[in-house]
């Protein structure tokens, strides 16, 4: 295996495939191109994501998650890039070194003029949620049950209990009930579900299974297999009420409670990390603190949709060449971009002002409608975009001018507003 | 009034709720949308919900146990039991391509199920 490499895209996932076309389009040579994936075949997540969906806003069609990794797996496979699969990365440093392993190979040490992150992410478990009781088997998150279900044909049990009402519980609540399970009930700690409302339509109310609100998973029962799951209603702290206290039978629980950025590699490559992300903090052509490593898609926010994350990737790959061929240099002056009310984080963090309009992305904390979006330098409104709604649940987009930027010091403020 | 049902809205964030009626001369109404897909929708839903289904299949003598399937258009609501049947005795055969039909018109239907991944020998 070579050493040396123009780019090195670390995940062969939705991210890492874009990321590596569009550095090949902006003029990389395809064969100093290498991507690294830890999975058997590249595609990532999306390969066990077979309902359909994905691809509305860049194809136009609802495609399902294995036909839409195939148009760039067609793409990558029809080119020279190299794909290294069945390949786990071990290590990054800040000299843009990647240290990796297979069985072909054996231990790996490449050197790449740049790095694209692209590692996507992974479920919050049993673990992060301190859930009291036993640790019976019959647990599982809802992404290792998709797969068992629809990669591997395994059922992962008959009478099921779901916690959390992100897309993936939906989809496998209605996924489970297809293939003969019972899906008992869904809990969400929130008042309102994270997921789209299409899902809780067509994959909940479709099938008559209930949702409650307000309401979690208290204990786990059972010895060698759970037996049931004792749930209760959470008062305004979100701490369960005992005397709501309600015991369900059930011989599996499901968890839907949330995305995390998979980014152990990132930070030992000593990268700057947004705290609120969870991934790294980047410009605006999605490069990281360490010149030349670039993060996009799931590994440096969790997106609600597939094609953000192709468009992210696209942004990062081209960078990524320019930096290549241009040999650019991080500017003197950035902007930093802070969250002000009702904005939970943004991405870029930063900005290096230039001759492009700029993309923000945002999301807001909690439901706004309608909503009024304002970015602000000091006291002066740069631009305010009014919408029917904004959701936490939907990412949202503001473009800001390039000329709006020019003779900015220091900050920018993104906040929401009723109204 | 013959009958009225109401649904939420999920062509947009918006979720709009819908009250579908159907007066005696035939005539459907929709009240509560806020666009002109919002009435196409909450019409489909109350004269016939269409879904797309999708599920995965076995495959003999293939690098991989599954392939993912999907009904190429949408299909009846009320056709779902049918289709999800159909697709429960179905095995097919590697090698298997992204569009392949694995089960033309599926439960007397006019949409096919297909394949929605490679499937390649072993």
């Amino acid at each position: 295996m070579r050493k040396e490499w123009d780019v090195i895209v670390v995940g062969g996932g939705p991210a890492g495939l874009a990321a590596a076309l569009a550095c090949s389009e902006r003029g990389i040579p395809q064969e100093n191109i290498v991507i690294l994936e830890r999975d058997r075949q590249l595609g990532g997540i999306l390969q066990q994501c077979i309902h359909h969906g994905f691809g509305l806003h860049l194809f136009g069609e609802e495609l399902t998650g294995p036909e839409y990794a195939q148009r760039f797996i067609d793409r990558v496979q029809d080119s020279s890039i190299v794909c290294k699969t069945d390949t786990m990365v071990l290590e990054i440093t800040n000299q843009r070194e990647v240290v990796a392993v297979n069985a072909q190979d054996g231990l790996m040490v490449l050197s790449g003029k740049a790095i694209i992150l692209a590692m996507g992410c992974r479920e919050r478990t049993r673990g992060a949620l301190n859930i009291p009781g036993t640790r019976p088997a019959g647990v599982y998150t809802a992404g290792c049950a998709q797969r068992l279900v629809n990669m591997e044909g395994y059922m992962p049990g008959k009478e099921i209990v779901i916690l959390g009402s992100g897309d993936i519980g939906l989809i496998m609540a209605r996924r489970l009930t297809w293939e003969g399970a019972k899906v008992k009930l869904v809990c969400e700690l929130m008042p309102y579900s994270s997921g789209l409302t299409r899902n809780i339509v067509q994959c909940l109310e479709d099938n008559d299974i209930p949702l409650r609100f307000e309401h979690t998973v208290v204990q786990i029962h059972g010895k060698s297999r759970v037996e049931g799951v004792t749930i209760a209603r959470v008062d305004g702290d979100r701490k369960p009420i005992p005397s709501t206290f309600e015991y369900i039978p059930c011989d599996t629980l499901l968890l839907s409670v949330g995305l995390l950025p998979e980014n152990e590699l990132t930070e030992a490559a000593g990268i700057q990390m947004d705290s609120r992300t969870k991934g790294a903090m980047v410009d605006q052509h999605r490069q990281c603190s360490v010149e030349g490593i670039f993060a996009c898609g799931n590994v440096l926010h969790v997106h609600d949709l597939v094609d953000n994350v192709s468009m992210e990737a696209q942004t990062a790959g081209i960078a990524a060449a320019d930096y290549i061929m241009q040999d650019r240099k991080p500017e003197g002056i950035t902007v930093s971009v802070q969250n002000g009310s009702g904005v939970s984080y943004t991405v870029p963090q930063r900005i290096v002002p230039g001759d492009e309009d700029v993309d923000i992305y945002l999301r807001t904390r909690g439901v706004f409608k309608p909503a009024t979006l304002t970015i602000q330098a000091g006291d002066k409104t740069l631009l305010q975009k009014k919408k029917s709604v904004m959701t936490p649940g939907e990412m949202e987009k503001v473009t800001l001018p390039a000329e709006k930027l020019q003779d900015i010091a220091g900050t920018i403020t993104v906040s929401v507003i009723g109204g | 009034m013959v009958s009225q049902k109401e649904f939420v809205c999920t062509v947009c964030p918006v979720g709009c709720r819908l009250t579908v009626s159907q007066a005696e001369d035939g005539e459907i109404v929709v009240r509560g949308n806020t666009c002109k897909r919002g009435a196409r929708y909450g019409r489909d839903e109350f004269v016939d919900p269409q879904r797309t289904v999708t599920s995965s299949v076995w495959v003999e003598g293939g690098d991989l146990p599954l392939v993912s399937v999907r009904t190429q258009g949408s299909v009846s609501k009320a056709k779902i039991p049918e289709v999800l049947q159909a697709l429960k005795r179905c095995k097919v055969c590697a090698p298997v391509h992204v569009g392949d039909v694995i089960i033309p018109h599926v439960a007397g239907t006019d949409t096919n199920v297909v394949a929605t991944r490679n499937v390649r020998k072993k």
